[in-house]
């Protein structure tokens, strides 16, 4: 077992991708990333890490110098934020779709405008359908775990997938807590070196990112959600080994005092701890209120979530980003979508909750879910807003 | 990115290669003088290559999936980034290489892309990768517009050149309105070793030029003009001819920059007049006499600079002009 550190959590997860022994590291500076990618660089010119960190002039090139050193064989990772992920946008979309694997570390931030470098999932939602297997951490020994979880994925043969690694900015990137670092045997254990199904070299021909024809795009797509889905089994089995070399068990949908809980909060990202904290003290008081948090954002774990939210009177979504024009948020829409079939299911509300920033407290998650209870007409609710 | 104090050691081509790395059956057009370019630029190079390209017409006559048309191991990601894909797969051959999981063995990784996609949309992506000084070469095939959308103006589209985006009209009856983006001037303004102009019409001195691009130990940009028949509206049997009109009129001058030293690789006796190389060109039918007599006067003050430049910096002409094709 390795030790325990108080550390911050993005200097924490940069030495989880040194210890990953990545090859290429290109990334753009961006609030609140940077401290990734600074730590990073740090043990480049230290020579504490044996890689090629790509200073890249934005993040478009970022995305672009990640793709280029994926497809040569080459262990990539990249970190960015909110406007950085929205302006490589174009190449997340096909670094996926060419199978290109590769880890990114997003540090959750608000888009403009107006301009804020502070936390919500607006950054996430907004490439929701860019094909990536997409996680979001609670805590930082979750993020640090999940760089070796990322990696051992993206690059099974089976895969070929990139992964986003979702860190709520600020809220989680710069908080300091205790990690317990992985030995360099345990990586060894756990993490095989990358050896890629299709490279460019010499010694074979190859053409990567042909265009497709009306005659076979629909196959590439569906070949591509089929990737996606079959990643599921790896993931999982990815988590039970990591639970044999850490002792910590993830899963894709975690429950928390659920059981007999009329009243269910379902949230992704470091809200849980907090919304943890509001059970407690509504268990205290008596109401049966539980916690269902979301880890696994893509592929969404479909049949977990109806068995974690069947039987369950009332669901409270906490969504971190805003559809506007919509029916309702992100995450609650696929939840409506996935429940509305299912023989007793619960009324679903959507509260919208901590954009920009904007704190939400544990007695913030109490008061979400009091209103959501007392006032059922509306599609969605934005909660703690004024005007 | 390069290290410092690598010099590849490369033995003059006698002859072009037999060997074809971008093979027939393409869907390029009758004519078309890129692909030319293409073809010969990559036999020029060899083998043991890696070649990144952007969006365009040469990737989209070479790779309607699951046809391909590259002999070289080859990836296309999009329009802007080519610069930025190529410095990925340098960084990540330069590690790997280094770490002992791939041959201890040189590879020339190549970027391309049309003058849309180097001068306009990759601009960005292009100055990145020359400033970061990665061993890769940037060949610009440049037809001067963007003919696979169907012939809009670009950066790179010379003055006076009708397109569908710059039609010639009453309130601007020279069509295209402003001058061509100077990219080898620009790109030499990296400082970087080794950047060129050239012209499939002077296959020798492109080869001779990518040849010398290969065994430079840092980033070269090649600009390469690439006569399009379709868009430039002449028939195509003409295109190697118009080539060496662009460069016997001195629009298209066919320099090199190496090591900030500017050489003339062909130094005509006397310029040949504008007027021959817009004669048959529809992109410049429009143009009168008053309008290319303008050009000619722009033409002539830049072939000035340049022979001014050239001798600034100690620059002297090669001693025998490459011969025409």
């Amino acid at each position: 077992m390795g030790k325990k550190v108080g550390i911050e959590v993005s200097i924490a997860a940069a030495e989880a991708v040194g210890l990953c022994d990545v090859d290429v590291v290109a990334a753009y500076p961006i609030t609140p990333q940077t401290h990734v990618v600074e730590h990073l660089s740090e043990l480049v010119a230290q020579g504490e890490l044996d890689a090629e960190f790509v200073p890249v002039e934005s993040e478009h090139s970022a995305m672009s110098v990640c793709c280029g050193s994926a497809a040569a064989g080459a262990r990539t990772f990249t970190a960015t934020a909110s406007q950085g992920l929205a302006l490589m946008a174009e190449i997340v979309f096909i670094a996926s779709s060419m199978r290109l694997p590769m880890v990114m570390f997003l540090s959750n931030r608000a888009l403009s405008a107006p301009l804020s470098i502070w936390n919500d999932h607006s950054d996430a939602m907004m490439v929701r359908d860019c094909g990536w297997i997409q996680v979001f951490c609670e805590n930082g020994q979750e993020v640090y775990d999940a760089i070796f979880h990322a990696f051992r994925v993206a690059e099974d043969p089976g895969v070929q997938l990139p992964v986003m690694i979702n860190v709520d900015g600020f809220t989680l990137t710069h908080v300091i807590e205790p990690i317990e670092f992985w030995s360099k045997d345990m990586v060894k254990k756990y993490l095989p070196p990358f050896k890629p199904v299709h490279r460019l070299y010499p010694d074979k021909v190859v053409s990567m990112g042909a265009f497709g024809m009306p005659e076979i795009y629909a196959e590439q797509k569906k070949a591509h959600d089929h990737a996606l889905w079959n990643s599921m089994p790896v993931i999982l089995e990815a988590w039970d080994e990591l639970a044999d070399v850490t002792g910590r068990k993830y899963s894709p949908v975690e429950l928390y005092k659920t059981e007999g809980a009329e009243t269910l909060i379902l949230a992704m990202g470091s809200i849980c701890e907090t919304a943890s904290l509001a059970v407690d003290s509504m268990r205290e008081e008596g109401k049966k209120v539980g916690l269902v948090r979301l880890r696994l954002w893509r592929p969404l774990p479909v049949e977990g979530l109806r068995k974690a939210l069947a039987g369950a009177k009332d669901v409270v979504v906490l969504d971190r980003a805003i559809s506007p024009g919509s029916a309702n948020a992100p995450v609650t829409s696929e939840i409506r979508a996935l429940m509305y079939h299912e023989p007793d299911r619960p009324k679903i509300h959507c509260m919208i909750a901590g954009l920009g920033g904007r704190d939400v407290t544990g007695d913030d998650v109490t008061r979400i879910v009091e209103t959501a209870l007392a006032d059922t007409t509306y599609d969605y609710h934005i909660y703690g807003v004024r005007g | 990115m390069a290290e410092p104090g690598k010099k590849r050691v490369i033995k003059p081509l006698k002859n072009f290669p037999v060997q074809e790395y971008i093979n027939s059956g393409h869907r390029a057009c009758q004519g078309c003088a890129e692909v030319l370019a293409v073809r010969h630029v990559l036999k020029a190079i060899g083998p043991d290559m890696i070649l990144a390209m952007a969006t365009g017409c040469m990737e989209i006559i070479s790779s309607p999936y699951p046809l391909t048309s590259w002999n070289v191991p080859w990836i296309h990601v999009a329009f802007e980034n080519a610069a930025a894909v190529a410095s990925g797969v340098e960084a990540g051959l330069k590690a790997l290489r280094r770490k002992g999981r791939v041959p201890d063995k040189e590879i020339t990784i190549v970027a391309m892309g049309g003058d849309g996609g180097t001068s306009d949309i990759g601009f960005q992506a292009l100055s990145g990768m020359l400033e970061r000084g990665h061993r890769v070469i940037y060949v610009c095939v440049d037809n001067e517009a963007y003919m696979n959308t169907g012939i809009q103006r670009s950066s790179s589209t010379p003055f006076g050149a009708s397109t569908t985006t710059s039609p010639a009209g009453k309130i601007h009856p020279s069509g295209q309105t402003t001058w061509k983006k100077d990219m080898t001037a620009i790109a030499a303004a990296h400082g970087i070793p080794y950047t060129a102009t050239a012209c499939p019409s002077f296959y020798t001195d492109l080869a001779k030029k990518v040849q010398k691009a290969k065994s430079v130990n840092g980033p070269v940009y090649l600009h390469v003009l690439s006569v399009c028949p379709t868009g430039w509206r002449i028939p195509p049997n003409k295109a190697i001819e118009y080539g060496q009109l662009a460069v016997d009129t001195g629009v298209f001058p066919l320099y090199e920059v190496e090591n900030g030293v500017w050489k003339l690789s062909r130094k005509p006796k006397e310029l040949k007049p504008i007027s021959e190389y817009f004669k048959g060109q529809g992109r410049f039918r429009h143009l009168d006499e008053k309008l290319t007599g303008y050009i000619q006067e722009q033409v002539n003050a830049r072939w000035e600079r340049l022979i001014k430049t050239c001798e600034a910096t100690g620059g002297q002409p090669e001693p025998e002009a490459p011969k025409e094709a």
